[in-house]
């Protein structure tokens, strides 16, 4: 079967990589799923957004992107974020408590970017809305 | 006599004091510079990736952006100079802001104004000491600077780049310059001037930057890319971040740059005081020793007056 050799790279750090079966992500535009030997494509991810990349032994990895890209080519898929958590090192307390202070801050920008970030780890770990 | 010996031990006493320092110094540097180079290669897969990302839309989009194309008008031009915020680092900051003179002389030159934005508090003095305007400062993370910092200083960057129609024009410029210090090696560091903003587009197409050349497909032919949303879209919120991406990377090698420098100058610095101090004892045995003559030599004067005292009687 055909695999895609998939990246998931946050600024500071490679998050995560190897052979995955798909990749479900969402873009601003909407859902979507990637399969092997999918169309190339480059799309701007949703802010506050989860990925979604089931490995070839059937595992799903859940990170919490935000600030990314989702490049598509025939070699492989790359995940470009800003700042990225696999679910699994997601500190829900921490998360929650963010989003709680961000909220209070009232409505400028600076605290709405921090309220969708809280909000993806959340909803990455599966404790979201 | 025992005055001079006395002094010549508090001097060395006090040498080899500032020796232990200067070599925790001189280790700690070390310790940094290897995780500050670990840090750039951790972020090379990103940078590597948005570069071909954004190749990958300039070879597909018509590329009219402010941030892509040359503006004039204002006569300005954001100059980032990047200096470290302790000292003890040798000629880092002065070779730093020795490029940076250069480069506002070349800016105006060509007519150009220059607007000083300065990472670091020596940067800080520097022209605070000279009276010299500086527009916006930042301090405080560039032994170790994280993305968040990148981008505030990358978001005051691009404001003043890419004013909106409506905002006033007067803060704007036309162009964007990085002064910094590149980290060759570990023996060399090059002080390092790069134009981030209009982009050179032709950096893009670079094979070097592209690696293995994915964005080309294996027959040769650039890939057709579908875009979501519009590649005007994606180009509006790629570039920015790229940029972004840009002056961290400059950020981090200066970083390695500057701890690089520090243990150098920290190294010469704990072998002079070793040399200074081996010089001092070398001094204070010679006192000692003279010391210690001069007591024999009274003794036995001393002696000699006693017995021809005795003999006379």
């Amino acid at each position: 079967m055909a695999t895609l050799q998939v990246e998931l790279v946050a600024v500071e750090r490679t998050i995560w990589s190897g052979e995955a079966s798909m990749v479900i992500a969402r873009t601003t535009e909407g859902e979507i799923g990637v399969l092997p030997s999918h169309a190339p494509l480059l799309g701007e991810l949703a802010p506050g957004g989860v990925v979604t990349i089931r490995t070839t032994e059937g595992q799903d990895v859940v990170a919490a992107a935000h600030g990314g890209f989702l490049s598509v080519t025939p070699q492989g898929v790359s995940i470009l974020a800003e700042t990225a958590e696999i679910a699994s090192e997601i500190d829900v307390e921490r998360a929650r408590e963010a989003l709680r202070r961000a909220e209070q801050a009232g409505d400028d920008p600076e605290a709405l970017a921090a309220a969708r970030r809280a909000q993806s780890r959340l909803r990455a770990a599966g404790q979201g809305d | 006599m025992a005055g001079s010996l006395r002094a010549l031990r508090r001097r060395i006493r006090s040498t080899q004091s500032t020796k232990k320092i200067f070599s925790a110094q001189e280790l700690i540097a070390g310790a940094r510079i290897v995780r500050a180079q670990a840090r750039v290669e951790a972020s090379k897969p990103y940078a590597r990736e948005i570069t071909r990302v954004l190749s990958a839309l300039a070879a597909s989009a018509s590329l009219e952006h402010p941030l892509l194309n040359e503006q004039t008008g204002t006569g300005r031009a954001a100059v980032l100079v990047v200096t470290s915020d302790r000292g003890f680092a040798g000629s880092y900051n002065v070779n730093v802001l020795r490029r940076t003179e250069e480069l506002l002389g070349t800016l105006r030159q060509q007519g150009k104004e220059p607007v000083l934005y300065v990472v670091g508090r020596k940067g800080e003095t520097y022209y605070s000491f000279r009276d010299r305007p500086v527009e916006q400062t930042f301090t405080g993370f560039s032994e170790q600077p994280a993305y968040s910092d990148a981008q505030d200083v990358g978001r005051a960057l691009i404001d003043v780049f890419t004013p909106g129609d409506d905002a006033d024009r007067s803060g704007a410029v036309d162009e964007v310059h990085i002064v910094y210090t590149e980290f060759k090696s570990l023996l060399a560091q090059v002080p390092t001037a790069r134009r981030l903003a209009p982009m050179d587009t032709s950096e893009l197409e670079d094979p070097a930057e592209d690696g293995e050349g994915r964005n080309t497909g294996d027959s040769g032919v650039p890939t057709s890319y579908e875009f979501e949303p519009s590649p005007e879209a994606l180009l509006d919120a790629l570039l920015p971040k790229y940029v972004t991406t840009r002056i961290y990377a400059a950020l981090l090698e200066a970083a390695a740059s500057e701890s690089a420098s520090r243990r150098r100058a920290m190294k010469s610095a704990s072998d002079n005081a070793e040399e200074l101090a081996k010089n001092l004892s070398r001094q204070a045995n010679q006192a000692r020793q003279a010391e210690i003559t001069q007591e024999i030599s009274e003794i036995v004067g001393g002696a000699d007056a006693l017995v021809s005292a005795g003999a006379d009687d």
